[in-house]
């Protein structure tokens, strides 16, 4: 299972994701659907990526997780992936009223824009929010080249 | 059981709540799970980036609200991707069961805060032993 993500426009979205289940319906009561409508299904978890000069990051909110629920490792150079299972917490016998987060297990691959040095790559989890640092690869570091004149 | 269990509003305590001023111009609404066991509510909501001293939790009129402040964690840096938004957490829902409110507990761990609310004696179910003659 693959979780869903947060979003802000929920309300919005799953109007349009229900506009559209009407439309693929639409089509495919025509034999019009050839697989040519995109899904709106997102990828789990969401990332945010900056760099500075040294290091590219990367955070993501994975609530109620912990390091040893992870896999983060990168591949190629420039390929971060983040696997992990979200595991639903016992609950004793009860009534669920409610439930929007979701559990399962995901895998996200993301490609960064420059090689970094896989050995030293770092991973911190604090409140739920994970931080990776991936310093970049010396051949990948801005270099200043001095103009000389003559 | 939920039936004769309506919280019975005090006119007298209904009086405005007091305004809050937001930190950061966007707030988020957590992602929550209601469970509902025969002793207590328990409330699940992901508040992720929020410390433990920034959580504040509070029951009145029946109204269970979570307000949870949420800093920036980084200076201004410009993305190569963002696909989410850092912000203040707020959520409140309406209980609409007698809640025991000074045994309220809350805890925060990894970014999930669990609230027990747990029900008043007088309206837990209970068993009546049958006696046999």
């Amino acid at each position: 299972m693959l979780m869903t993500r947060w979003e802000p426009y929920t309300g919005l979205w799953s109007e349009l994701s229900r506009f559209q289940q009407e439309m693929n319906r639409l089509f495919d009561s025509f034999g019009l659907n050839e697989g040519s409508w995109p899904t709106l299904a997102v990828a789990y978890p969401a990332v945010n990526v900056w760099e500075d000069g040294d290091n590219v990051y990367a955070e993501a909110e994975l609530p109620g997780m912990g390091l040893e629920d992870l896999e983060i490792y990168v591949t190629g150079g420039n390929q971060l992936t983040i696997k992990g299972e979200r595991k639903q917490p016992a609950a004793d016998k009860g009534v669920w009223h409610r439930q929007e987060r979701g559990f399962g297990s995901f895998a996200r691959v993301i490609s960064l824009p420059v090689d970094v040095d896989a050995d030293k790559v770092e991973a911190r989890f604090c409140n739920g929010v994970l931080t990776i640092t991936m310093p970049k690869s010396e051949t990948a570091k801005p270099r200043k080249i001095t103009v000389k004149t003559e | 059981m939920a039936k004769n269990a309506v919280v019975k509003r005090d006119e007298r305590r209904e009086v405005a709540a007091p305004e809050r001023t937001r930190s950061s111009a966007v707030t988020y609404t957590p992602r929550c799970d209601i469970l509902e066991t025969a002793d207590e509510l328990m409330i699940y909501a992901d508040l992720p980036g929020v410390q433990p001293g920034d959580v504040d939790v509070r029951f009145e009129n029946g109204e269970l609200a979570i307000y949870a402040k949420c800093a920036p964690r980084h200076e201004e840096v410009s993305y190569l991707a963002c696909e989410y938004g850092i912000g203040d957490y707020y959520r409140a829902f309406a209980v609409n069961e007698a809640i025991d409110a000074d045994k309220i507990a809350a805890e925060l761990k990894h970014g999930v805060l669990m609230v027990h609310l747990p029900k008043s004696e007088a309206i837990k179910p209970k068993k009546i032993a049958v006696k046999a003659e």
